[in-house]
């Protein structure tokens, strides 16, 4: 790790401003993926906006009929609150199935959707769910929001402050392990939402998360495994790394759609 | 059977320290003064190194030195070598190149060191390292073992054509030739066997310092066997002579076959510290360990068996190819031959075996003896191409293998091994009882209205342990002996301390050393320290590796107890003023035979200190006592494993969800030690056979180079484990013991790979067996399976 100078911040206007004001300045979250890339000297930054004493940053809460998570609520919290078991109950499953316990007690929901690791589950979740990503400028909608490959919508001193879900009729993710870091080979978050039906896919893509139009038509006129039938993703566009090639990738992209739907209609 | 004796299943007495923190590792060390090394690695596979600058990163802060290859051999320090000769079969010896620690003019392997940066604290030496300008030429690399000898191939070291370093074989090529002239059946198997990173808890670490007041080197070190690395380094590197060299290893966190070696790290930490003048501590990094420390396996394999009337085993060959990286390590050459070759025959009847390997250079870390070392690799072989005969010959594989059997011992198998006793069929008999293979249909047609593939799969494995009879593998290349020794000292007060030359890294001897003197000498567990670990406090020892400690370490613990006793008995006889051929010594009591007098153990040892009873003509005072034993053969643990597994088709996704393993490791001194032992080696089996992969591309570099990308197994891919014995005891050594260190990770990747391609129905199925790899076979042979 190379020497920084760290910063911490006690309100979000504080925070913006260091983040404005400062060289070469990053927030600090969970420090789940940020820490680990300083420790090697893949990461560099001269300050550290450390995030975790802002009041009002995390908490779970119930607005209508969304419900909406502050970006500094652990993964954890998320796993475990009965409020989104209730809600959305594939939340809180896919919460549960992040990392191990040691980084679902420190990694974070603003973490997560600010790093958009095209391996990540948020993302599949926030963009399935048609979540708005709430930050200290604006609202985002997922569509806009993640933009490719640890790539998303935010300024440099944009912070993203809660994540709006709006409650699915119907939800489940279903997700294939990467067997070494445990992050998504493939994952697939299938949800049934009042007026759409959205499948979002992470892990497989190249350029990150994204939904995948025919399977969300097929479904909308019947919600059913059997609807998948036939369909698939081509495996242009899929990546292919030691642990699955694009192909097999593809092919997972389908199962995990058909157990989601599977799953959710249970 | 006392509480604490031998068969005892008695709790860890290290654990205490461990589990409430207190163990003392070689990173717990702090010397006074202590400066940090940085090792600089190359980043490329293959590249001359046209120049080094070193003079801005000499002017940061905190820098006391940096030193290069050059350095190194300005000061005449010498290479380090590889301890076992071979010849190839011209008669050639084995082309070792030179290993320098530090790279001197080309690096080999991406993470061969290039030079180092002694500062005051890690973080300035890491920052000086930045400031290093090297220049790379880089030249083209090889990483494939397949490939390396291909004309064309680039050339890693001059003294090695084609990157060969030895074609070595063993066995009766014409006696094999014959057999498969007249063959009935013919298996034949490509086997790769997949390249490893060993991942030991503790990472390696070491803290080199210099006296110049008495010019004694001491170094604090991760290592399995201290006095061979002090032999190495002082006797081939030169570092110092021998006793002025001290080797401690502390508290060890596993080793796995990964700290025997004497690696750079070590010797440049001892050199620099004289160098600067100060202590020089080391403590690889987890990602730099999986450049640093030496790999295992990595064999690729072209296997033949060859059956008779009946399904009656006639002939084997192997013609393997085994890469042994960028240099040399330690024992490397060892593995791939006298270890691996010689277990061939496994379990059977064969009456003629030939094996041809090629060792070769790549530009890869150096691989050498992982957890098994040489004896997975045969199992696999035999293994496999017995399990995929049956399916060939339609046979069941359990007859098969009964059919084929050794059952009467001692049996001397075509390649060198002598098996001195064994009971196969009653480790299979008892295997399939536990493991209820008569339920197995029942179970694969449940399975199937689920969606899933069900298989079964046997691992009928031998191995050669209690490593190893000095004068045999002095015959066949050795550069050492490998007896082991034992110094017994009682004190005063009754207490004993038992100083072994083997070494514990996790194996539990502070335990099962203690249960063994215990139950001995009629004295409370309490009352034993095993002491290890130290040149300077330890007769010299070999170390731990191989499955030795208990069946040579112990063996020669047992020698100087019997000394201690006969010695004893003298005092005794002095203190009681009788006979000594009356003294009878049972459960810690010293009496006369005959008479109601006696004499408690410590009675006898304080008088053996005292001497007040006898005089110096008649005795010598003290009681304490050394012993040297050597084996005079290997000895044999075997057993059978079975593995269930369920297959999810849809993802290629494999579920263990049954493990019966029913060892032969004679006789046993402490049951849940045991147990833990097959445990883990059974995880690291799985580990291998379902989702560790050392990979490279073909620039040469390592891509599964971290825990992001290198899977290792968790709890979560083993069922529980149904684990039992039968004994046979070892005719071979006092206490009948024949090792257990390393069965699981032998016998586990057949039996996963048996009863994933029993599932699949397709033999065309590499390691390690992950899920897309299983979903590729799969489909490839779904129409195998929708014909069924
Ligand atoms: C071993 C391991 C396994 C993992 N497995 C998984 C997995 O299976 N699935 C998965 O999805 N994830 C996984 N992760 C990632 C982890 O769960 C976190 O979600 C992730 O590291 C980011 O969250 P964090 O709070 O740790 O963010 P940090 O590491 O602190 O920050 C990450 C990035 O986001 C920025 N940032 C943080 N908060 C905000 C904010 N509020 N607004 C704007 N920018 C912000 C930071 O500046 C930084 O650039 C794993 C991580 C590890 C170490």
């Amino acid at each position: 790790m190379y020497n920084f100078t760290y910063h911490r911040a006690s309100g979000l206007r504080q925070a913006t401003n260091l983040l404005g004001k400062l060289d070469e300045a990053k927030l600090l979250a969970g420090g789940q993926t940020l820490l680990p890339t300083m420790k090697q000297r893949l990461a560099a930054p001269a300050n550290l906006v450390d995030l975790n004493k802002v009041e009002g940053l995390s908490g779970i809460e119930l607005q209508g009929r969304a419900l909406v998570i502050g970006a500094m609520t652990r993964h954890a919290e998320v796993a475990s609150s009965p409020v989104v078991q209730q809600a959305i109950p594939a939340l809180a499953h896919l919460a549960g199935l992040i990392g191990d316990p040691a980084v679902r007690h420190m990694g974070t929901l603003g973490g997560s959707v600010a790093n958009n690791d095209p391996n990540a589950d948020y993302p599949a979740a926030c963009l399935a769910l048609a979540a708005t990503i709430i930050t200290t400028k604006r609202k985002l909608i997922a569509d806009e929001f993640f933009t490719g490959l640890f790539e998303t919508a935010l300024m440099p001193d944009e912070i993203v402050v809660k994540v709006s879900f709006p409650l699915p009729k119907k939800a489940a993710y279903e997700k294939f392990r990467n067997p070494a870091s445990r992050y998504a080979l493939v994952g697939v978050f299938v949800a049934k939402r009042p007026s759409e039906i959205r499948v979002a896919v992470t892990g497989a893509g190249t350029s990150g998360v994204f939904r995948v139009p025919a399977f969300e038509e097929a479904l909308k006129k019947r919600f059913s495994p059997k609807a998948l039938d036939g369909l698939g993703v081509p495996a242009d566009g899929m990546s292919s790394d030691i642990h699955g090639g694009a192909e097999y990738r593809a092919h997972l992209v389908g199962v995990m759609a058909k157990r989601a739907v599977a799953a959710a209609m249970e | 059977m006392s509480a604490t004796g031998i068969g005892a299943a008695v709790r860890r007495k290290e654990d205490y320290r461990f589990i409430t923190g207190k163990g003392q590792y070689t990173d717990d060390i702090s010397r006074p003064g202590q400066t940090h090394i940085h090792f600089l690695r190359s980043p490329h596979a293959h590249a001359k190194i046209t120049s080094i600058d070193t003079a801005s990163a000499k002017t940061m802060p905190g820098v006391l030195a940096v030193l290069t290859g050059a350095d190194l051999a300005g000061d005449k320090i010498g290479n380090l070598i590889c301890g076992w000769m071979i010849h190839s079969k011209d008669g050639t010896p084995m082309k070792m190149a030179p290993h320098p620690a530090i790279a001197h003019g080309k690096a080999c392997y991406a993470g061969d060191p290039v030079a180092v940066v002694i500062a005051e604290t890690l973080g300035q030496a890491r920052d000086a390292a930045e400031k290093i300008e090297v220049d790379y030429e880089v030249l083209p690399a090889v990483v494939d073992p397949a490939k390396t000898q291909e004309a064309g191939a680039p050339q890693i070291h001059e003294v090695a054509p084609q990157n060969t370093i030895f074609q070595w074989h063993l066995g009766e090529a014409a006696a094999v030739d014959a057999a498969f002239a007249s063959a009935k059946h013919v298996t034949k198997l490509d086997i790769v066997n997949n390249r490893l990173v060993p991942n030991a808890m503790e990472p390696r670490a070491a803290i080199g310092e210099y006296d110049s007041g008495t010019q004694n080197f001491t170094l604090w070190n991760t290592t399995q066997n201290p006095h061979v690395a002090r032999l190495v380094i002082a006797a081939f590197v030169g570092m110092a002579p021998e006793h002025k060299l001290r080797v401690i290893a502390p508290d060890v966190g596993g080793g796995f076959g990964s700290k025997i070696f004497i690696y750079p790290e070590e010797v440049v930490c001892l050199w620099a510290s004289k160098k600067v003048g100060r202590p020089v501590k080391w403590v690889c990094e987890r990602a730099e360990a999986f450049l640093a420390d030496a790999h295992g396996r990595d064999h690729v394999t072209h296997a033949e068996l060859a059956f008779g009337e009946g399904g009656k085993m006639t002939a084997l060959r192997a013609k393997t190819i085994a890469n042994l990286g960028a240099y040399m390590s330690t024992f490397s050459s060892s593995i791939p031959t006298y270890l691996y070759a010689t277990l061939l025959s496994g379990q059977y009847d064969l009456p003629a075996i030939y094996c041809e390997v090629d060792a070769v250079y790549t530009n890869t870390v150096p691989v050498d003896a992982y957890r098994g070392a040489g004896r997975p690799e045969a199992t696999f072989v035999v293994e496999r191409l017995v399990e995929v005969a049956a399916r060939e010959l339609h046979m069941d594989p359990v007859e098969l293998r009964r059919k084929n059997f050794v059952k009467s011992f001692p049996h001397q198998t075509p390649v060198i091994m002598n098996y001195d006793v064994g009971d196969y069929d009653a480790s299979m008999r008892k295997a399939m009882e536990i493991a209820d293979v008569n339920g197995f249909a029942a179970r694969r047609r449940e399975a199937e209205k689920r969606g899933k593939l069900r298989g079964l799969g046997y691992s009928t494995y031998i191995e050669a342990c209690g490593i190893a009879p000095s004068q045999a593998v002095g015959s066949l290349g050795a550069g050492v002996g490998l007896w082991e020794s034992a110094e017994v000292r009682v004190n005063p007060t009754g207490s004993v301390e038992v100083l072994t030359g083997s070494h514990s890294h996790g194996q539990g001897h502070e335990t099962t050393f203690a249960q063994l003197v215990s139950e001995r000498l009629g004295i409370p567990i309490e009352n034993v320290s095993i002491v290890h670990g130290d040149t300077d406090k330890v007769q010299f020892g070999m170390g731990t590796y191989g499955s030795r400690s208990g069946a040579v370490g112990m063996s020669a613990i047992v020698k100087a107890l019997e000394k201690v006793e006969a010695k004893a008995k003298k005092v005794a006889s002095h203190l009681m003023e009788a006979a000594e051929s009356d003294i009878v010594f049972k459960d810690g009591q010293f009496t006369v035979a005959g008479t109601d007098k006696s004499a408690a153990w410590a009675d006898v040892a304080l008088h053996a200190y005292i001497a007040h009873k006898f005089t110096g003509a008649q005795l010598e005072p003290g009681l304490k006592e050394g012993a040297f034993y050597d084996p005079t053969n290997f000895t044999f643990p075997a057993g059978c494993h079975i593995c269930e597994v369920e297959i999810d088709p849809e993802t290629g996704s494999t579920t263990i969800v049954g493990w019966t393993a029913v060892d032969d490791f004679g006789t046993i001194i402490n049951p849940m030690i045991v147990e833990g032992q097959v445990h883990g080696g059974i995880a690291q089996g799985v580990g291998q056979a379902l989702m560790e992969n050392a990979v490279y591309d073909k620039d040469g570099q390592l891509m599964s180079g971290s825990f992001m990308d290198y899977s290792m197994p968790r709890a979560e891919n083993l069922p529980p484990l149904k684990i039992d014995t039968t004994v046979t005891p070892c005719p071979g050594n006092p206490l009948g013991i024949k090792g257990c260190g390393e069965a699981g990770a032998i016998a586990a990747p057949a039996a996963v790979i048996n009863a994933i391609t029993d599932a699949i129905r397709t033999e065309n199925l590499a390691m390690p067996a992950t899920a897309p790899a299983v979903w590729a076979a799969v489909r490839a042979a779904a129409p195998a399976l929708a014909a069924e």
